[in-house]
């Protein structure tokens, strides 16, 4: 669909006041609340605009499907350095970008918001605005590009999007020992402050995974220090760990997304543990009510989302939800676009 | 004595409240002294609380307030208004916590930002952003600019390297903004508040991320007879798959200013020098140090120069930073540009530049921090020759026009402030500059925070655009010509 008839059916809906709900590949449609309205499908505003490898940077439409992204900067070889998860093949890029996604990568290279460079937005107004650029460097203006990423369609639709991109290690492997939960989040954190070129740590619930990505010589080199076995596959697994395959997530129930700071001590909570990021994101399979969860997980200073199968997420508190409703409306006036779907106020 | 003031003394201690016209003499300007002008009153809060009291107070007598850091900024952003207050957070001095098991630090806005690195050291720890003022420039100031330096490529601007923020509101309200985990539930206001130049909030609470300090540090430094070539050589580089912590780029005249101040043992008669700095593990950047010697050499350096040590190191970095100073030692006055172009665009601007340089009389020496095409022209002129300002001013407006025309920007990391508020008006159409100030209104209200600066009316557009017409289009069309 090209922008002049999406900007036409955006106008439309104003002036009826008639929610959109945004969509593309429907592979993340199971997160946050169910959006009302007439379906607004950017499946088809597709296409990469720009990428010249020199200068790091690709520009595509939002519809683009990330599979062609990731193709294309592999063919150059470069990589997408946040990780995204897709939850399906059809993923776009425009929903990633929305949904705020991160992979395993995500505590030692940035997030998918910190390689946004620029985007195309069309407002809550009907108008076509653009922000940030194709540059690295930029301090024009507020923010926008980076505050639309992670906020799930509700302040406009994205048309165009720019990345930074950058180069694929030449080499990795993945060094795993079996351990304790808590030894893992000593592990995990010590890394934190040592300077091997470790760019994904997990634990599985009963062996950490190292991943230790660079250089060829660097990663022989980190090798030597560090103790364990080599694990095979490796590529498979951060695969489906990233995009929730592993044997841990095939359990029913509903699948709390926990985020405390990474060296936070086991929580309090029975259940099945799986800690990514380095144990910043914590994920949990639990029967302890939400209440409880939600409160041990206060007690570490973090917040805690219902992922799949649940529907609850940490309130915000008064004075900032007020703040963020006046800035959905300097956005969304009419509250037309995802109505309701972060939370039931916005 | 005027009404507010005598209310500012009642709520903070005497000597945190400044009117005498010689103690505020001090705060009359920024790092960008062309501009000047002296606040009505200067506080200086020692706590969060006496900040909310001060901006509730202000609020109530609908009083302007102007935060301020260090002042170095370089876009006149923390300029006083006449009739405003300047809130110094200047007391704001304390590191309240250094967490070395989650890599983190919280520091008040007044700290330096060299502090941050220093506090953390012993932990083998430190605070990746490093703006050449990082001595003097304060974490308060960086978060307001979003400050890069010159290692940005690798490790980001500040934006990338905070995690929470604890902001006053115009209405003395205290918010959390981020936090100690990586994300938090709602929009990403963190985003917005970094780089939002004092018009959203009063930050007085920073938690920054920390890095460990890498192994080893290696500069490689050569040499071109062609800007060009140097150019291509920058994008050969990163095409290799290399990232170099830092990549900086110099002209001849910078290089030869840079020379004279700090003999750094730059060869002179280049026309360009490329300074590529790699850093890692030892056998890491042992690799790369060998891989990008090749590069250069491939790429017509005539000259490829490794370090021989740390003290030659630090001597080569020593010329980049001090290439300012440098430039201000061989004319009377010089003005920082600091555009941001796609990298393949360099030897159409810096052709461009040049001969605008020739037609206007003026010299231009030329830094750049070449892997992330963010572009300092410095401009050579005297301010006590007639109309040297002005024609300077000129020159520098064209140059940012150019950025924006190549697919860059008029700020890469200094900010608009008073200073390119005008040039606002090129990069962005009616419909952004009015979410800007949507946005600000989310925030403020009022409208007291830092009026003036960083985002320009739509009024203020159309007469500019009424003066600067661009390819025959007019900007702002939709508004009236007055």
């Amino acid at each position: 669909m090209d922008e002049v008839s999406l900007q036409q059916q955006v106008l439309k809906a104003i002036e009826s006041r008639a929610p959109l709900r945004i969509s593309a590949g429907k592979t993340k449609a199971f997160m946050g609340q169910d959006a009302t309205g007439t379906l607004v499908d950017l499946g088809s505003h597709c296409g990469i605009i720009e990428y010249d490898p020199r200068e790091l940077v690709l520009t595509a439409r939002s519809g683009t499907r990330l599979s062609e992204i990731e193709k294309a900067l592999a063919d150059a070889g470069q990589m997408l350095a946040f990780e995204p998860p897709y939850f399906g093949s059809d993923a776009t890029l425009g929903g990633t970008i929305s949904a705020g996604l991160s992979g395993p990568r995500r505590p030692y290279s940035g997030s998918a918001r910190d390689f946004v460079l620029g985007c195309k937005v069309l407002n809550g107004r009907g108008e076509i605005a653009s922000f940030g650029g194709q540059v690295m460097k930029n301090v024009a203006g507020y923010d926008v590009s980076r505050l639309l990423a992670g906020s799930h369609g509700t302040l406009g639709i994205l048309l165009e999007i720019s990345l930074k991109v950058l180069p694929r290690p030449a080499s990795s492997i993945t060094v795993s020992r079996e351990c304790s939960q808590e030894d893992a989040i000593s592990i995990m954190s010590e890394f934190l402050s040592r300077p091997y070129p470790v760019d994904g740590a997990c634990h599985d619930g009963e062996r950490a995974h190292l991943r230790i990505s660079g250089s060829s010589q660097a990663v022989k080199e980190a090798r030597k220090k560090i103790p364990g076995d080599i694990l095979p596959d490796a590529d498979q697994f951060w695969h489906d760990l990233r995009e929730q395959k592993l044997p841990f997530f095939h359990r029913p129930g509903t699948l709390y997304r926990i985020a405390v700071k990474p060296a936070s001590r086991p929580l309090h909570l029975n259940g099945h543990w799986l800690l990514d990021w380095g144990g910043a994101q914590r994920w949990l399979y639990s029967e302890e009510d939400v209440a409880t969860i939600r409160h041990q997980t206060a007690l570490s200073g973090g917040h805690v989302t219902a992922f799949r199968n649940g529907r609850n997420s940490t309130p915000l508190p008064p004075p900032l939800s007020a703040l963020h409703q006046r800035l959905k409306a300097s956005f969304d006036p009419e509250d037309i676009f995802n109505r309701g779907h972060i939370f039931a106020t916005l | 004595m005027n009404h507010l003031i005598s209310e500012l003394k009642s709520l903070l201690p005497a000597e945190s409240v400044l009117y005498d016209r010689e103690d505020l003499r001090p705060f009359e300007c920024d790092g960008l002294s062309v501009y000047r002008q002296l606040p009505m009153v200067v506080v200086l809060p020692d706590t969060i609380e006496e900040v909310q009291k001060v901006v509730r107070l202000c609020r109530e007598h609908n009083v302007p307030v102007v935060a301020r850091g260090a002042g170095t900024g370089l876009s006149g952003g923390a300029l006083p208004l006449e009739n405003g207050v300047l809130l110094s957070l200047a007391k704001f001095k304390r590191i309240i916590d250094i967490d070395v098991e989650n890599a983190m630090a919280t520091v008040e806005p007044g700290v330096r930002n060299l502090a941050i690195s220093e506090a953390a050291s012993r932990f083998g720890l430190y605070y990746a952003p490093d703006p050449s003022s990082q001595i003097a420039c304060t974490i308060g100031g960086n978060v307001a600019e979003n400050s890069g330096g010159v290692h940005c490529l690798k490790y980001g601007l500040t934006v990338h390297n905070i995690l929470m923020l604890k902001v006053v509101t115009m209405e003395g309200e205290l918010l959390t903004i981020g936090g100690q985990t990586l994300d938090t539930p709602g929009y990403d206001l963190l985003a917005l508040m970094t780089g939002s130049e004092g018009l959203l909030g009063i930050i007085v609470e920073v938690t920054v991320k920390l890095l460990p300090k890498p192994e080893r540090a290696q500069v490689v430094l050569a040499a071109f007879d062609d800007v060009a070539r140097a150019g291509e050589a920058v994008g050969a580089i990163i095409a290799a798959g290399i990232i170099p912590a830092g990549l900086e780029m110099m002209d001849r005249l910078a290089i030869q200013a840079a020379e004279d101040f700090a003999h750094a043992g730059y060869p002179r008669d280049a026309e360009a020098i490329l300074l590529c700095e790699l850093d890692g593990t030892h056998a890491e950047v042992s690799e790369y140090i060998m891989e990008v010697r090749k590069i250069l050499t491939d790429n017509g350096a005539t000259e490829v120069r490794t370090a021989k040590d740390e003290a030659e190191r630090q001597l080569f970095w020593k010329g980049r930073k001090s290439a300012f100073p440098a430039v201000g030692r061989i004319s009377p006055d010089y003005y920082c540009m600091d555009g941001t172009i796609p990298r393949s665009q360099l030897p159409r601007v810096l052709r461009q530049i040049s001969d605008w340089s020739a037609e206007y009389g003026l010299p231009v020496a030329n830094v750049f921090h070449a892997g992330d095409g963010n572009l300092h022209p410095l401009i050579l002129f005297d301010g006590n020759k007639p109309g040297e300002l002005e024609r300077t001013e000129e020159f520098g407006s064209r140059i940012l026009d150019l950025c924006v025309e190549v697919g860059g920007t008029i700020t890469g990391e200094h900010g608009v402030g008073v200073e390119k508020i005008d040039q606002m008006c090129t990069q962005f159409k009616s419909a952004e500059l009015a979410q800007f100030h949507a946005i600000k209104a989310a925030f403020d209200p009022s409208g007291l925070l830092n009026p003036g600066k960083a985002i320009p009316t739509l009024h203020r557009c159309a007469e500019f655009g009424a003066m600067h017409v661009h390819h025959g289009r007019l900007p702002h069309a939709e508004l009236e010509r007055f």
